[in-house]
């Protein structure tokens, strides 16, 4: 079902024009309400009047993560905090938090576009739907919990961690629908499988997203559980997740363009590269009042097709992700950038050890190990002395990043150097 | 009147313990006792050897992480109960063994090596028993 025929069918003159109109709107907003943004416009010798449609997107500067932790917390808020109704959060390369903030129309933005993500994936206001992304600064969970409530379906707020009571409940319940990372998906299949009770649910179709995953996957799950898996695509700094989502037909998924208009650009010459070529992503928020972010990098790789789809739709779909145009990690549905890795490891000794990130996927569940080369000043005759040093940086780890790593002490000089230089990260997991 | 022990870090990977052992033939240096701790991903040798110094030297010249530490040798006569004995002087005087393993033994006597939490009060409190300690 489509859930805004309005909106997610309109022609592509229809859209081009509202987008234009908008962006004018919110361009408009930023220049006159949030100070780096007009000084980033005026240094680039740009004035109001040289945005008049969607093209002239292109002349405006780009914004990236280093501007939302520059002006940490509230920095680039462009209305004032009573306006602001909710703040989100996600880690940053150095531990500080990107704070991100919604106005109550944001909000409601928010849940239409999950509502749209969930009619997509064929569940409606008859379906109960589980919701298993974490609860709490994560948008994940509440930004699923209002879409599947605008949509009208029983929302049941799981949250994550006790996957014996959230299959219990949706045998008990009859839940149709789950909103979940795509591994704890693959997991809650293996329980589901493990008590043998794959006859007693009644699930329908899930929202997966918030880490990569493959088509593979999707093809295996959807056996496995007899379920339609969905990929569902966002980031915090835009949104949360609803920014884009696939239809029943899986080829890519499409971006809410009433809301975000989506550019892929080359990442090294920053020129936008022509519909089916590889890019990374850049998200213009046209309508979002608390921080509206203008050509943001999210350095997600993909590509872009305009075309309209088999389902009706004609809203632009991005491709399943290819990868990051940095070293961001996203690991159990968290992101990890080595640097903080590497911050932690410096808070256990105040000197940073020779390190290697080995990241797999075992069983479906991704798996952080971190290998740290055994020095002079760590070294000992005692066991127990290099077990609470293991402890030590585990839990350092844990603080820094959120995720339990497993640390494995090495002969030094053990870890592999490429040119001289440490690898600092090696990815196991095939997800293209 | 401690006596040097080396340890050496090694991961569990096939052949590490042989390049130890060849790097100590190749520059001449005896292996008197060892003992190995092990753990799923690492374990710990300790030597007690003809010349520690020297060892930790070449060791760290191959690449090994190698430490030389002060540990405790004591001399025990072939006699049911010698340990028990050792062990009441040692806790006695509030004193925690950390590890222990032979040094050698023959007919008449047994040494062991021992690592202690409090070196110095084990040390103290051992020559004020009836133990001898072994000074090579």
């Amino acid at each position: 079902m489509i859930w805004n025929e309005a909106r997610e069918c309109m022609s592509r003159d229809e859209m081009t024009n509202l987008q234009s109109s908008r962006l004018k709107k919110v361009v408009n907003r930023v220049y006159h309400n949030v100070e780096p943004y007009r000084k980033k416009m005026q240094e680039a010798g740009l004035e109001l009047a040289d945005i008049n449609s969607i093209e002239d997107i292109t002349k405006l500067p780009f914004t990236t993560k280093d501007d939302l932790r520059d002006n940490y917390p509230f920095g680039l808020f462009a209305v004032p905090l009573s306006e602001i109704v909710r703040v989100h959060a996600s880690s940053g390369t150095t531990g500080k938090a990107t704070v991100v903030g919604y106005t109550r129309k944001d909000i409601d933005v928010w849940a239409e576009c999950v509502a749209r993500c969930c009619a997509m994936a064929g569940l409606g206001r008859d379906d109960i739907i589980q919701v298993a992304y974490g609860y709490g600064l994560f948008t994940g969970g509440l930004g699923g919990h209002y879409g599947a409530e605008h949509l009208g379906a029983t929302v049941v707020p799981m949250s994550v961690g006790n996957t014996q009571k959230l299959i219990d409940m949706m045998i008990d319940f009859g839940a149709t629908g789950l909103m979940c990372t795509p591994s704890y998906l693959m997991h809650i299949a293996e329980v589901i499988e493990e008590m043998g009770v794959k006859d007693k649910i009644k699930l329908k179709a899930t929202l997966n997203g918030a880490e990569p995953w493959t088509e593979n996957m999707r093809t295996q799950i959807e056996q496995r559980l007899g379920i339609k898996a969905h990929d569902i695509y966002g980031l915090s700094e835009i949104m949360g997740p609803g920014v884009a989502n696939d239809c029943e037909y899986h080829e890519g998924l499409h971006v809410y363009e009433d809301h975000f208009f989506a550019e892929v650009i080359d990442p090294n010459t920053l020129k936008p590269v022509a519909d089916g070529e590889t890019g990374e992503l850049v998200i213009t928020t046209l309508t979002k009042e608390g921080i509206p972010l203008i050509r943001y990098r999210t350095k997600d790789l993909t590509s872009i097709t305009h075309e309209k789809c088999r389902c009706g739709r004609t809203t632009a779909r991005i491709s399943r992700f290819k990868g990051r145009s940095d070293d961001m990690l996203i690991i159990r549905g968290v992101n990890v950038f080595p640097s903080q890795v590497e911050a932690a490891l410096l808070t256990v000794d105040g000197i940073t050890p020779n390190y290697q990130i080995i990241v797999d996927r075992v069983n479906h569940q991704d798996t952080l190990a971190i290998l740290v080369e055994i020095e002079e000043r760590f070294f000992s005759d005692e066991i127990k002395e290099l077990e609470n040093l293991q402890k030590k940086i585990e839990h350092a780890v844990h603080q820094g990043i959120g995720l339990n790593a497993k640390i494995k002490l090495v002969e030094p000089k053990t870890i592999e150097r490429s040119m001289g230089k440490a690898v600092r990260v090696i990815d196991k997991r095939k997800l293209v | 009147m401690f006596i040097k022990q080396l340890t050496v870090f090694i991961e569990n990977r096939a052949g590490r313990l042989e390049e130890v052992a060849q790097v100590l033939k190749d520059n001449d240096i005896n292996i008197k006792s060892m003992s190995l701790a092990d753990t799923s991903d690492y374990g710990l040798l300790r030597f007690i050897l003809s010349d520690s110094e020297k060892a930790v030297k070449v060791l760290k010249d191959a690449g090994f992480s190698a430490m030389a530490a002060d540990v405790i040798a004591v001399k025990l006569t072939q006699q049911v109960g010698q340990l028990s004995e050792l062990l009441n002087v040692l806790s006695s005087a509030s004193v925690n063994v950390e590890y222990m393993y032979g040094l050698t033994s023959d007919d008449q006597s047994a040494f062991i090596v021992l690592k202690t939490n409090d070196q110095n009060k084990a040390l103290e409190a051992i020559k004020a028993s009836s133990f001898e300690l072994f000074t090579a």
